[in-house]
């Protein structure tokens, strides 16, 4: 069984994230493997180690080294990273219609990938460039005879759904537990092959993959306000409350 | 010339995954776990299974060979989080491994390297006895030759894991007449019959890290105990107190970060007179000494792994390390107190954690007294450097 994963890096969870000059700073943060993406490569590895087959690593975009090397230690096969300007200005649909691209220079019976790649849209649209079928938001999974039985998060509870593979499924909190990248698997990791692919490599232009969305501005989330605490017996403050709610919130 | 201070791409890959490792899996219960004087056996098992252990041992003994500085740095980072839990990298591959594989014989290695690597045994090394400590040659625990065995008498006091060992080196006299060209270095067997132990529980820190005292009674080791050559004992011991020294000092150099992080957030964070504490400049300038003095630390630390990576000669700048990690750990723990005040006196914040734990760094493997002696003496061409 081989299997894609779809890899990025992103920023230290816990980095403080700054606006300069219209854009966001890069500078000094600190970036991680998505932690959604982990996911992913940890059931890969599991399908991988039940089935055999190879698993393989691919992003696009050059801003992964880490991540790949991480992803390679933790037990990965092998990489495809594609690196290309034309990628810099790119959103969603850049993305997605590259890693499509790039997955189907390998042979693959899945795709995985963390579920918020992306404004959780990348892993999806690479599902619709594939014209494969998808499960979002996956806590856990069994693939057998050619299917995919996944159970998926939905508000309030979750579903389990059934789909033919190959197909793309992305992963969730839960799904399972990653395991940290042995001595071994870091020293492994140095020789497994990472292969750098352009656009032209795909057989795609910068045109072809020109963004769709331009982001006009960035702002941070405004702080949170102090909380406020309604003192008073309880139909007093209901009522107080109620107004509140009316004439300062406008929330009813 | 060149120097370079950044970290190979691998041994940065080793430091995240021994720091994650240490956030993750020993972090969430470290409070509780000291406070019960609890050893996590199942600790030592995962670090050991993710080839912790193995960084000095060669492959073919289940080792990775990635070095000492990689060893260092991944007992730095555990010890960031729990000073106790440097002290498996001592009792398993740094003393008995590197001694075993440098004077084992074929046979010991194989029955040793690889448990001592995949956490299957559990190691010790028994120097200090209750009237012999600095004075290592002041020893009196016999081992004297009969027929096929030795017949091993004495007691050994303060030997870290005694209580949860399986295996161990053990320094004895076989001629006792020899003065220090009689002792004798053994691999022994924890099972052996006439070997009883103790735990001492009363004592100042490391609370996670068992020590004991190991009584020899009429105790019969086989010959094929014997490591190296009778009579070679004292030199193996210096020579093994050269590795010990360097895990020691990468478990106090992490314990100093430990107090720096600490500092640097408390001082952040509270307020008095209406700003945060780091704003006034005695505490200010207690930050600037700690970290000033934990860089330099670190880099003392590094040189010694960096010449024993290349077996370069290195006990004096071994020596050098464990001295200044020593008193440094110790500073930085004090000044962390201070910038905690109360809350460093509490229980509540690791910072008392710290405080207790810090002061072994100035005795074991070795008193500061004794590393100045080492340094010193070697510059002032009393020592050859070796
Ligand atoms: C937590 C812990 C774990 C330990 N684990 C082990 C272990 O696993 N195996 C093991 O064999 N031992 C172990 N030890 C023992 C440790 O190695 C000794 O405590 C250490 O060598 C110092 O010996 P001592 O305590 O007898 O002090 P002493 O040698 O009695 O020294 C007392 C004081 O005199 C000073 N002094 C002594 N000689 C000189 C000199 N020539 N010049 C100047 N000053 C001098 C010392 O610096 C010190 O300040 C452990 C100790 C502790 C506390
Ligand atoms: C065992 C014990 C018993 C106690 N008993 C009593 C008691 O009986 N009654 C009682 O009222 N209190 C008691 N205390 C509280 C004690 O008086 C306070 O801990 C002490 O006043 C320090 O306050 P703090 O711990 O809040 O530290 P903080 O005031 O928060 O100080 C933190 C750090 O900031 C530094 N700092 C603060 N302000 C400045 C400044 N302007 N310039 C430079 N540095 C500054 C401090 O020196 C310290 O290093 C006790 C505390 C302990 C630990």
């Amino acid at each position: 069984m081989n299997i894609a994963v779809l890899l990025k890096q992103t920023f230290d969870t816990e980095a403080k994230i700054e606006i300069a000059g219209g854009a966001i700073n890069k500078k000094g943060v600190g970036l991680i493997i998505n932690p959604y993406d982990e996911y992913a490569v940890e059931e890969a590895l599991k399908l991988k180690e039940k089935n055999g087959g190879e698993v393989t690593i691919i992003s696009a975009g050059a801003d992964t080294p880490d991540a790949m090397r991480q992803a390679l230690a933790m037990g990965a096969d092998k990489a495809i990273s594609v690196e290309d300007p034309a990628l810099a200005g790119g959103d969603e649909y850049t993305t997605a219609v590259v890693l499509a691209k790039a997955v189907s220079t390998i042979p693959y019976d899945l795709v995985l990938a963390g579920w918020r790649e992306g404004s959780a849209q990348v892993a999806v649209r690479v599902a619709e460039e594939l014209g494969l079928p998808h499960i979002n938001v996956v806590t856990k999974l069994d693939i057998d005879g050619g299917k995919a039985t996944a159970t998926r998060d939905i508000e309030g509870g979750n579903e389990i759904v059934e789909v033919p593979v190959p197909a793309v499924i992305t992963a969730q909190k839960g799904l399972n537990e990653p395991r940290y990248p042995s001595m071994k698997g870091i020293m492994q990791a140095k020789k497994k092959p990472i292969q750098k692919l352009s656009l032209g490599d795909l057989g795609l232009s910068a045109d072809q993959v020109a963004a769709k969305v331009k982001v006009q501005s960035y702002f941070l989330p405004s702080a949170k306000a102090a909380g406020k605490i309604i003192g008073g017996e309880a139909p007093q403050a209901a009522a107080e409350l109620a107004r509140l709610l009316r004439e300062e919130a406008n929330a009813i | 010339m060149t120097i370079n201070f950044d970290l190979t791409e691998e041994l940065q890959d080793i430091r995240k995954v021994a720091r994650d490792f240490a956030v993750k899996e020993i972090q969430p219960t470290v409070d509780e776990d000291d406070k019960a004087h609890r050893f996590r056996r199942d600790l030592v098992q995962k670090m050991a299974d993710l080839g912790f252990f193995g960084c000095v041992i060669p492959e073919e003994y289940g080792g990775n060979e990635m070095g000492w500085l990689a060893a260092t740095i991944i007992a730095e980072e555990i010890s960031r989080v729990h000073a106790s839990l440097r002290l498996p990298f001592n009792m398993n591959p740094n003393g008995p491994g590197c001694t075993i594989l440098r004077y084992g014989t074929e046979e010991q290695k194989i029955k040793y390297l690889p448990g001592l690597v995949d956490g299957s045994l559990l190691g010790m090394f028994a120097i200090t006895e209750p009237d012999s400590g600095s004075d290592v040659g002041s020893m009196r625990t016999k081992a004297i030759k009969d027929g096929d065995s030795y017949i091993v008498n004495g007691n050994k006091m303060w030997i870290s894991n005694a209580t949860v060992c399986d295996m161990g080196l053990l320094y004895a006299y076989t001629d006792p007449a020899k003065k220090i060209k009689g002792m004798t270095a053994f691999v022994i067997d924890m099972n052996t019959p006439g070997i009883t132990i103790e735990p001492i529980t009363d004592k100042l820190g490391t609370w996670g890290a068992p020590v004991g005292s190991i009584t020899f009674e009429n105790c019969r080791i086989p010959a094929s105990a014997l490591l190296g050559q009778e009579g070679q004992g004292f030199k193996i011991c210096m020579e093994q107190l050269n590795d010990t020294r360097l895990g020691c000092q990468a478990g106090g150099l992490g314990l100093a970060q430990a107090c720096l992080d600490a500092a640097l957030k408390y001082a952040n964070e509270r307020q008095q007179f209406g700003v945060p504490i780091g704003k006034f400049q005695m505490v200010t300038d207690m930050i600037a000494q700690m970290a000033t003095e934990v860089d330099a630390a670190r880099f003392l630390v590094y040189r010694a792994a960096f010449l024993k990576d290349r077996g370069r000669p290195c006990t004096m700048e071994t020596s050098m390390g464990k001295y200044y990690v020593g008193e440094v750990v110790n500073k930085c723990a004090d000044y962390a107190m201070k910038i905690y005040g109360s809350y460093g006196y509490s229980e509540e914040y690791p910072v008392a954690r710290y405080y207790r734990d810090a002061k072994s760094y100035q005795i074991v493997e070795g008193t500061s007294n004794i590393q100045k002696l080492i340094i010193g003496e070697t510059m002032l061409g009393y020592r050859k450097r070796i």
